[in-house]
């Protein structure tokens, strides 16, 4: 038999399907008594009907190489699923909704009264130098006061069992597709396991968000016209702008087929002439939306859009500017801003998080780099990080020379180790380290995925989940075990 | 529906038919070199010619020999109308319209050029040639077969109809046009066993060959031929046929006076025609005022909807 929990070394880490060695967690019993009963050609039967499943299904993302350019890759899942328990997840879930609010509420504060920076929660001069606050939205009010209207926030746990949140992604976050296509792909090729456990469905994603954007057209009626805004077919996150439309029956648009009338009106070019659009969920970052307002030689966007969305003739999801509270800084003050707006203690810890703009907390930082995670407060990706533990004293100069040039824009945590997973490896199994990202609709009501996405790092001791720097991914489980 | 997607629609309906258009000539010039003794096979540089292709591919080879051409057709990335290139071209517009298609034909379309690319290999071989190629010519049959079953037919499958038919009229005119005019010899009353053959291959490369019997109930004369190829109404790949499958798919989308106008004008021009009376000279310059008109008619549908 080729998959021994017996000889699964956990120690010193959280692992979230084996508790100590042949023990496996109440929730994760059944398929880890399954996995273990697999024979060697049956587990690499299973791997190679999952590839074969992701090359069929068309599955892949674009990864940018200096060799070949952009090129289409196979999505790297792994077979074995992450599972969590549905008690747990239940309280996540309800301090990933207070959060969301929250973060709502100060987005919409921002561009309103600035009541928590007037009340000293936020420094001012952190919103002024934001690099995404957008003066241009200031005073607009969006349907029901929501901005963020899919926000994807990144979970991780540490060693001691604790759930953070790492991140809140507030602009275009992407990955869903691949939480509703790793789940048909263990369908495909586990639908036993489907069948006798009591696994929560995750399908339901595309409907809520069809109905949650068609809850934001501006004209009342049965049938709102609402498109996804694409970059284009080489954007990386193409799959999923094109998987999503699909899912919703939606139009998948791209600048040029949208044009801004003298009406303010968005249309849409059809072999029938001009069609109204209601509303947009756009997967173009702000800057790029309207050569008339940002960056002028922008093509990706639709000159004028900015105008219409301001007049209320067509909503945007993510209202532009949303992303002034995915700022890294501001992350750091979200349990303030939570007790402040909505006077409750938070559900969900932070990371603590040591801000380079302040003198004693830079001090530190550059001090104990070997010992922290340092980040750019406005990248995404994984790109621009410095990982204390495994960086080069070389590095970590680099680093200090940049965080003392541009202090505002840097943060810096402690090193978490983060949980761990049951990770096929040839064919026995090996720990890996995962996170976690759930998804947030909020429109008329607030919607949280089942679970999420768990992006896995494949590479051994690697903490690096993104799939342009060697993440994989694997289905989520919510398990009821009472059911 | 939006113009781009439309226009990607009607383009990979395009692509897909001219990869099973590029898979049977192929295959049936393969079977009519078998066929043919030494010192009369036209050999493969005719099929250059029916590809459009001649400039490109003797920029690139010096020779027309088997290997050069057949790997030409079937692989080359610098021959964009290679069988490769057109299933490349197609996975790459049936990317960006996924909403539209049903997802087993996305999936077909990625497999058959995952295929294509993978194994592209055995057409280079004769003895495995066959196979490769009916496999791909199955693989746009089931395409077809499920927008055809699957697909609302809606205006978006009426522009992929369109592009199909027009790219299929397009592909009869080339065949008619390269086997008559530049590779048969002199015409006879009786044809010489060899000059059927060649008539057989240009049914054949239509799979016209069993229908042109059961139609028309005559042995295989080049009138009859031409008769068949062109003007039958019933026949799938005649040209008439494809023709007036285009006229329809027009009829039911909006504003399409314009290109119905250009379709009309070629329907005329091949209804009016005397295939016995089309000799040598007047048919390359019939076949070549079809073409013409077909442009025309591609012209007409970018203007108006793309």
């Amino acid at each position: 038999m080729a998959i021994r929990w017996g000889s699964y070394k956990v120690k010193g880490i959280h692992d979230e399907l084996i508790r100590a060695a042949g023990r496996p967690r109440p929730a994760a019993r059944a398929l880890c008594q399954y996995l273990s009963a697999l024979k060697d050609e049956e587990i690499a039967e299973y791997k190679a009907a999952a590839d074969l499943a992701i090359r069929v299904m068309g599955i892949t993302f674009r990864v940018y190489t200096e060799a070949e350019g952009s090129i289409d890759r196979a999505w790297p899942f792994d077979i074995i699923p992450r599972v969590i328990a549905r008690d747990e997840w239940v309280r996540i879930e309800a301090g990933l909704r207070q959060r969301v609010r929250a973060l709502n509420l100060f987005i919409d504060d921002v561009y309103h009264g600035q009541r928590a920076l007037k009340d000293g929660i936020v420094p001012a001069e952190l919103i002024a130098d934001s690099k995404n606050f957008r003066p241009q939205c200031v005073g607009v009010d969006p349907p029901r006061g929501v901005w963020a209207h899919i926000c994807g926030s990144d979970l991780v746990r540490d060693s001691d069992g604790t759930v953070y949140v790492l991140e809140d992604n507030l602009r275009v976050p992407s990955g869903v597709s691949y939480m509703l296509e790793n789940r048909a792909v263990m369908k495909r090729v586990f639908p036993e396991l489907f069948q006798s456990h009591s696994i929560l469905p995750v399908d339901d994603y595309p409907s809520q968000l069809y109905d949650m954007l068609a809850s934001l057209s501006p004209r009342p009626g049965p049938r709102p016209e609402v498109v996804v805004l694409t970059p284009g077919v080489y954007n990386s996150a193409y799959f999923e702008h094109s998987y999503l439309a699909q899912q919703m029956g939606a139009e998948l648009v791209e600048g040029g087929d949208l044009v801004v009338d003298s009406d303010d009106c968005v249309y849409m070019r059809t072999v029938a002439g001009l069609a109204r659009v209601d509303v947009i969920y756009r997967r173009i970052d702000d800057l790029f939306l309207d050569s008339e307002v940002f960056n002028a030689d922008s093509l990706l966007g639709v000159p004028g859009l900015m105008r219409a969305w301001k007049a209320g003739k067509v909503a945007l999801a993510n209202a532009p500017g949303a992303g002034v509270a995915d700022d890294k800084v501001i992350y750091s003050y979200v349990p303030d801003l939570i007790r402040y707006y909505l006077a409750e203690e938070p559900l969900l810890p932070n990371v603590p998080t040591y801000r380079c703009v302040n003198r004693d907390e830079r001090d530190y930082v550059i001090g104990n780099m070997e010992k922290l995670v340092v980040k750019p407060a406005n990248e995404s990706g994984g790109y621009g990080m410095l990982i204390g533990p495994q960086s080069t004293t070389k590095e970590r100069e680099r680093f200090a020379r940049l965080i003392r040039r541009d202090a505002r824009n840097y943060i810096a945590q402690p090193h978490l180790s983060l949980s761990t997973t049951p990770t096929l490896v040839a064919n026995h199994v090996e720990p890996r380290h995962v996170d976690l990202r759930p998804f947030i609709l909020s429109g008329q009501e607030t919607y949280v995925t089942t679970g999420g996405l768990t992006r896995v790092a494949l590479r051994k001791g690697s903490s690096v989940v993104n799939s342009s720097q060697g993440g994989g991914s694997k289905d989520t489980w919510i398990v009821d075990t009472e059911a | 529906m939006l113009s781009r997607v439309a226009n990607d629609l009607y383009w990979m309906a395009r692509y897909i038919e001219r990869a099973e258009n590029t898979a049977r000539l192929i295959n049936v010039n393969t079977h009519l070199l078998l066929d043919l003794p030494r010192h009369i096979r036209p050999g493969w540089e005719p099929i250059i010619d029916i590809t459009g292709s001649r400039p490109l591919f003797f920029a690139q080879h010096q020779e027309a020999d088997e290997r050069s051409v057949v790997r030409f057709l079937v692989a080359s990335p610098a021959n964009p109308g290679s069988l490769l290139s057109s299933l490349y071209a197609a996975r790459e517009n049936a990317r960006t319209t996924r909403e539209f298609i049903p997802r087993e034909v996305w999936e077909q379309v990625n497999q058959l050029y995952l295929f294509a690319r993978e194994e592209s290999g055995l057409a280079l071989v004769q003895r495995t040639r066959y196979d490769f190629l009916s496999g791909i010519i199955r693989g746009v049959q089931t395409i077809t077969g499920m927008l055809s079953g699957a697909m609302m037919h809606d205006e978006g499958y009426d522009f992929m109809r369109l592009g199909r038919n027009l790219e299929r009229a397009d592909m009869t005119t080339r065949i008619v046009d390269v086997r008559s005019v530049t590779l048969l010899p002199e015409l006879h009353e009786d044809l010489t066993p060899f000059e059927n053959i060649q008539w057989m291959s240009v049914l054949k490369s239509l799979t016209a060959y069993q229908m042109y019997r059961r139609t028309m109930q005559v042995r295989v004369r080049r009138p009859d031929v031409l008769r068949f190829l062109l003007q039958e109404r019933c026949f799938p790949r005649s040209f008439y046929h494809a023709v007036s499958e285009a006229e329809s798919c027009l009829r039911q989308l909006p504003r399409p006076a314009v290109p119905l106008g250009a379709l009309h004008d070629v329907q005329d021009q091949v209804r009016a025609a005397k295939p016995d009376l089309l000799l040598q000279d007047e048919l390359h310059r019939f076949i070549d005022d079809l073409q013409l008109g077909l442009i025309r008619v591609n012209e007409a549908v970018a203007a108006t909807y793309f």
